[in-house]
């Protein structure tokens, strides 16, 4: 993988943030407290300032840096949420990783710690019904040698379909869950913001696999 | 004086910490530790992971520290800045699940009694439903 990647993902990371942050914020003031734009956008944008140093880093070590400054700096629950995602990932076994298998166990690992600081497991209208389904399309994909455009194009896909799966469902977790059957009928959220991270990691990795199919 | 169990009151808005604090200082005066944090880095609502290590830090005692939050994220972020404080500490810092207000006035009233982390989260709790 070309060197720059942790720097193009984390570009495409803070940029999808930042031209969505008044729809995510908008989306939370239907069923939740209506900062989650503006809180992820605080946290990416510092996360981007960081941006030289991080680019100098391991994969792993970037990861863990980058969730310690969304920890410190988004000022919501989505802080220590995402925080710990990208903490764990960049903790994980076999990191950095090199195969599809290592990136499923990379991504489990933050999914895990996702629940753990959340109190939460899918079907709950958050942004573990995003992950997980995601997660759990990279583990079937586990013996696959390498990136291809269509299990790329797959994982965005089912990130949609989580994405649009918190619609119908009742929140039992976070602030929405004040709400109860009232936050049916609303997008969540957290949802929207992991589906947008999902889609542009993806997008990232889609270019290097069309420049080496072009390149072989 | 004996040590008493700190306080961390942790609202997402400064102006609900530092009136929580008020009333607690007004009940129990200056016998227990008490620090509030309030509001997101950049002053707007919200909560500090840092900010509240600091709060803690502030009213550390060998006997622990109760914190009382308001909303979801205050919450989370506090459990978070537990985490990232020396494993040793840990243990000595509970969340309590009450209403930010009656609770902190409640723990605050235990903690001057002498009350233990554990007596001064469960008076706080007897809030809750």
């Amino acid at each position: 993988m070309p060197n720059d990647l942790t720097a193009r993902l984390l570009d495409a990371s803070v940029a999808t943030i930042a031209a969505h942050a008044e729809e995510l914020t908008s989306l939370d003031q239907a069923i939740g407290d209506g900062d989650h734009g503006i809180n992820m956008k605080r946290g990416f944008d510092a996360v981007a300032e960081t941006r030289d140093a991080l680019a100098g880093l391991a994969l792993p070590e970037a990861l863990q840096k980058a969730g310690m400054t969304l920890v410190m700096k988004v000022g919501g629950a989505s802080g220590p949420l995402y925080g710990s995602l990208l903490m764990a990932m960049g903790k994980a076994k076999g990191m950095p990783p090199a195969t599809i298998e290592d990136v499923a166990t990379m991504l489990e690992a933050g999914i895990e710690a996702v629940k753990k600081r959340g109190k939460s497991e899918a079907g709950e209208k958050t942004m573990l019904d995003v992950l997980v389904p995601v997660g759990d399309c990279l583990a079937r994909f586990r013996k696959v040698d390498g990136l291809d455009a269509r299990l790329l194009g797959e994982l965005r896909t089912i990130a949609d379909a989580g994405l649009e799966a918190t619609r119908e469902l009742q929140a039992t977790k976070g602030r929405a869950s004040f709400l109860g059957e009232r936050s049916v009928g609303h997008l969540d959220p957290g949802a929207r913001s992991s589906q947008l991270l999902v889609h542009a990691v993806c997008e990232v990795l889609e270019q290097d696999v069309l420049e080496q199919e072009v390149g072989a | 004086m004996s040590q008493r169990v700190g306080i961390v009151i942790v609202s997402h808005s400064a102006e609900v910490a530092r009136g929580t604090l008020d009333m607690v200082r007004q009940m129990v005066g200056d016998e227990v530790p008490v620090a509030c944090s309030g509001g997101n880095a950049d002053g707007g609502l919200g909560t500090d992971v840092a900010a509240i290590q600091d709060a803690i830090r502030q009213v550390w005692s060998d006997k622990g520290v109760a914190i009382l939050v308001d909303l979801g994220g205050a919450e989370t972020n506090s459990e978070m800045a537990i985490e990232l404080l020396p494993e040793a500490q840990q243990s000595r810092i509970a969340i309590c699940n009450a209403p930010i207000v009656e609770g902190a006035v409640m723990a605050a009233t235990e903690a001057a009694g002498g009350g233990s982390l554990d007596e001064v989260r469960a008076t706080a709790e007897e809030l809750s439903p």
